[in-house]
């Protein structure tokens, strides 16, 4: 049951992001992301990380891809991505050796017997909970500084976004070398 | 027919193969981001099937700060993308490259 529904979901992550990397629209490009991301959640169900699955859910499908959808109208959209494709065939060897060394070095710690778990979860508890356990107790300080880390990106987001932001995008001259856009605001 | 440990990492190498193709292929500033969130994710993937088969949570902890790390990669990319494209108008690399050495 379980490997009927890991294939069916790999299956379908994979192609929709072969569509994410490969469209030449960028709202057909960030829908079929947002829906990988919602699938993504499905295999941490699968492995029984309920609140990573949620977490994935609430984070990525819903903040993340919130945010790019609210970035984009700020760029052109509807226009199609025109870009010039140099070789593809040096994509796919590097592609290709890349996917070669990563499968052995992910192989390696299954392969590895001396592997000991460092953290085990509470017994008889539910994943939540346990990741809560040991979240607030060993893992305080990194929960902290990402914190921390989160409201610095927050700040940070507001200032790079709120320049000039009196100034609507369609009256900025699009394409305007700074030069002159300087000299013509004198 | 049982699913195994590597039966995830290989769907984890493959996804985060996608990803590095996608940041070599695309030429657009905001695929590039898209393709670093695949990659993301596909580590992700790789710790949270890790931690559940070697019985160990510390898997699911890292991949929880990786999800606050891309939360704050994007709110501090996107941000940049604004103004890179208030700039020059454009989010094509190959017009945005200035520094001609």
């Amino acid at each position: 049951m379980e490997a009927i529904a890991f294939y069916i979901f790999s299956i379908l992550i994979l192609g929709l992001f072969l569509v994410t990397i490969l469209s030449k629209d960028i709202l057909y490009s960030m829908s079929s992301l947002a829906a990988g991301m919602v699938l993504i959640s499905g295999l941490f169900f699968i492995l029984g990380a309920d609140f990573l699955g949620a977490v994935q859910l609430v984070v990525y499908s819903g903040a993340i891809m919130a945010l790019y959808a609210f970035g984009m109208m700020f760029f052109d959209a509807t226009r199609k991505v025109k870009e010039k494709n140099s070789s593809s065939l040096l994509v796919f060897l590097l592609s290709g050796a890349t996917a070669v060394i990563l499968v052995v070095i992910f192989a390696a710690p299954t392969i590895g017997k001396n592997i000991k778990p460092l953290v085990q979860a509470t017994k008889g508890v539910d994943n939540p909970h346990a990741i809560g356990e040991v979240l607030f107790t060993k893992y305080l300080i990194p929960f902290e500084v990402a914190a921390v880390m989160l409201l610095v990106a927050m700040i940070a987001g507001i200032i790079l976004a709120s320049k000039k932001m009196d100034k609507s995008l369609s009256e900025v001259y699009v394409g305007a070398d700074p030069e002159t856009e300087k000299k013509e605001q004198e | 027919m049982t699913l195994t440990l590597t039966h995830y990492l290989v769907l984890s190498a493959i996804m985060f193969t996608i990803g590095l193709a996608g940041v070599i292929r695309r030429k657009n500033l905001l695929m590039l981001f898209f393709a670093t969130e695949i990659m993301l994710n596909a580590a992700n993937v790789a710790f949270a099937a890790i931690s559940a088969y070697i019985n160990d949570l510390s898997g699911q902890m890292f991949a929880l700060f990786i999800i606050a790390i891309a939360a704050s990669e994007v709110a501090v990319g996107l941000g940049l993308l604004i103004l890179i494209y208030k700039k020059y108008g454009t989010l094509d690399l190959d017009k945005l490259s200035v520094m001609r050495g």
